[in-house]
């Protein structure tokens, strides 16, 4: 096996610094591999209600992926990314509402109680042309605001995290206590039709858990492609050394409430996607836990890693369906421990482990190579 | 104004400088002029308010009273971003770079605030001439694709310098470039601010004497917040109260430093 680079020096290198040299094919190779997984392997041997569940938990594995970019690449702690999915997740499924309702018909929960008119709010979202564009720009709207004026006031730590989880609180209290506009906590649900497609067949139902798969893989693309960009350096830059990045030229300001607003409009994506697979939206699908649980699967998974901000939502989501079918309230401290433990054995959570792993590979390779020809160690002596 | 200065027209102006830290008059009344092109030096004891200085014209401190002028231009109440865009850059005391970064990442995002949105959404191709130059001049070309958390304390110091230069700023601040670095490393410093003199105004804060009789040529020195005399190295050492405000602290001969109530056992 050959380095294209020298391995790094010393025996200690900083937590995520540059990731061990593997040959360049072996990312593309994995990322396909995984799509095909998907794709393929997966609608093949599972059953329909199982493909319906790994579509749910993508779509957490989705806003997982814009926490990753917000809180992992930028330091921000968004203790409150229920909002955005929820958001996008009520423009869909106002549209949808008014899809079975029909034109100028009022939604049946809006019937029942006793709302006559077509709120203002509620109209334009019967046009395709408003709704679906709205699933991202809403999110991304009310993050860019608010990111804009927090920010500038060099707000940023635990009380930006505190903030974000108020902000959560006080959008479930708003979304419950307007029942008529917004079916208050038993939310909105029964959704039959999307763009003319009948919902409740089975073949639909694969193909939005298809649509998700690749809504994931796109959006983990552009994530990755954003973060190797100068914008995406620059944002590390701000995250390790906010203060610094000012006599670089930059506003801070402004590149990080544009991560926070992308990271929305993923989220906003995300709870779009989840409206027709899991057929309901709720306050309680979103609120204060289910924010806090993302934010841990993306700690167990590893915030520094896209791929491991997925494969944390994933696992977790998977974890908790098979543990709290025998132990239904064991899971809450379950998760709670396992978060701990992370936090303190293993920071950089599971995609963490797997570079270590990776890295310890490579240098016994290195080593073994090295070892007949030379003798001595590969690296170079310099003091 | 003493008829030594320079013709140039003056790049830097400070006039009546005040900065007060609850309570505690850090800067006291104090006037600087550096001209166009010009490499000064800022010495001073501990406390002085040399780094306070760079802090205000870089937009770090606000002062309580006085005027900053950037070829004319106030800096006071400007944000810090915006006072490098007008081309002043400094480094810090302790340098700060990013460790997670590579070097020639550090450097890149130094020269790339002028470019706009769309080009800072494109991923870095090679290595831009003004990158380049700037790494080929503080001697890094070498660790280039090093993360900046691997360099060695002067390497890291020498990564600043080219982030500065990166940036092209007419005017450069330097605050202490040579602290903690060995004799070699100071010598290759040095000379680096000697070359880089020849095309941008430089101000310089250093302590060392010896490292000021090698490469200074005009020294400001500072003491309680005002300055104490002007002039070249030779007249400046040679000023009875220099002596007097450096007395027992740091000599000729770089001796430990006493402080001067001499609360020495
Ligand atoms: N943020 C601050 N708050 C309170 N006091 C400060 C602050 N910054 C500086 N000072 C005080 O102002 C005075 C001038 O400090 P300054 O850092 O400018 O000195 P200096 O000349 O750079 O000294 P040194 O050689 O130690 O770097 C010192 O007495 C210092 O304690
Ligand atoms: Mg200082």
């Amino acid at each position: 096996m050959t380095l294209t680079s020298p391995p790094a020096a010393g025996t200690a290198a900083p937590p995520p610094a540059a990731a061990p040299a593997l040959p360049r094919w072996t990312g593309p190779a994995a990322f396909t591999a995984v799509l095909l997984l998907a794709l393929v392997v997966v609608p093949a041997v599972a059953p329909p209600f199982q493909i319906n569940l790994y579509a749910r938990y993508l779509c957490y594995a989705l806003a997982a992926l814009g926490i990753a970019l917000a809180w992992g690449k930028g330091g921000m702690l968004t203790l409150g990314q229920g909002v955005f999915f929820g958001i996008g997740g009520y423009a869909m499924a106002m549209h949808l509402k008014l899809t079975e309702a029909g034109p100028g018909g009022l939604p049946d929960f809006m019937v029942w109680s006793g709302v006559t008119e077509m709120p203002l709010l509620w109209a334009p979202f019967a046009s395709p042309y408003v709704a679906l564009p709205a699933v991202v720009l809403l999110p991304g709207l009310v993050a860019a605001v608010l990111g804009w004026s927090v920010f500038r006031q060099r707000v940023r730590g635990a009380y930006f995290a505190i903030l974000n989880q108020a902000l959560a609180a006080a959008f479930v209290i708003l979304l419950i206590g307007q029942q008529g506009l917004t079916g208050g906590s038993n939310g909105l649900t029964d959704f039959p039709v999307l763009l003319g497609v009948d919902l409740n067949r089975p073949e639909s139902q694969l193909g939005l858990y298809v649509a998700v798969v690749l809504a994931v893989a796109a959006v983990y693309l552009a994530l990755r492609a954003f973060d190797r960009s100068r914008l995406g350096r620059l944002l590390v830059a701000v995250r390790d050394g906010e203060d610094r990045v000012r006599f670089l030229g930059y506003d801070p300001t402004v590149v990080k409430t544009l991560a926070y607003t992308l990271s929305a409009m993923v989220a906003g994506l995300a709870g779009a996607l989840f409206v027709p697979v899991a057929g309901i939206i709720s306050p309680a699908l979103f609120g204060v836990v289910p924010s806090i649980e993302l934010v841990i699967a993306v700690a167990i998974g590893g915030r520094y890693s896209l791929a491991g901000a997925v494969a944390g939502a994933l696992l977790l989501n998977l974890a908790r369906t098979s543990f709290s079918e025998q132990f239904a309230d064991g899971w809450l401290y379950l998760q709670g421990a396992l978060f701990i433990a992370v936090i303190v054995f293993a920071p950089r959570g599971i995609a963490g482990l797997a570079a270590s792993g990776r890295e310890l590979l490579s240098r016994l390779r290195t080593r073994r190579t090295a070892a007949p020809a030379a003798g001595a160690p590969a690296e170079g002596g310099t003091p | 104004m003493t008829g030594t200065a320079p013709a140039a027209r003056p790049l830097l102006e400070v006039r009546g400088l005040r900065v007060v830290f609850d309570g505690f008059t850090a800067v006291d009344g104090l006037d600087l002029t550096v001209a166009e092109g010009e490499l000064r030096f800022l010495i001073g004891p501990n406390g002085a308010g040399k780094t306070t200085l760079i802090d205000v014209v870089t937009g770090l401190t606000r002062p309580a009273a006085g005027q900053v002028l950037f070829d004319g231009t106030e800096l006071v109440g400007r944000r810090e971003h915006r006072i490098v865009r007008l081309g002043v850059g400094r480094t810090f005391q302790t340098s700060v770079v990013f460790e997670r970064l590579s070097v020639v990442e550090n450097v890149d995002l130094a020269a790339a605030f002028r470019l706009g949105l769309p080009r800072l959404l494109r991923v870095r191709r090679g290595v831009s001439g003004t990158v380049a130059e700037a790494l080929e001049r503080t001697g890094l070309t070498a660790l280039a694709d090093r993360p900046a958390g691997e360099l060695s304390h002067g390497q890291r110091q020498w990564l600043e310098i080219a982030m500065l230069l990166a940036q092209r700023p007419r005017l450069l601040l330097l605050d202490e470039p040579v602290a903690g670095m060995s004799r070699d490393e100071r010598e290759r410093t040095g000379e680096l601010l000697l070359e880089i003199a020849r095309d941008h105004t430089v101000v310089v804060v250093e302590h060392d004497m010896a490292f000021l009789r090698s490469y200074a040529r005009t020294v400001t020195v500072l003491h309680e917040g005002r300055v104490l005399t002007e002039g070249d190295v030779a007249q400046v050492q040679a000023d009875p109260r220099v002596r007097e405000v450096y007395l027992g602290r740091r000599g000729a001969g770089d001796e430990p430093a006493v402080p001067a109530g001499g609360e020495v056992g």
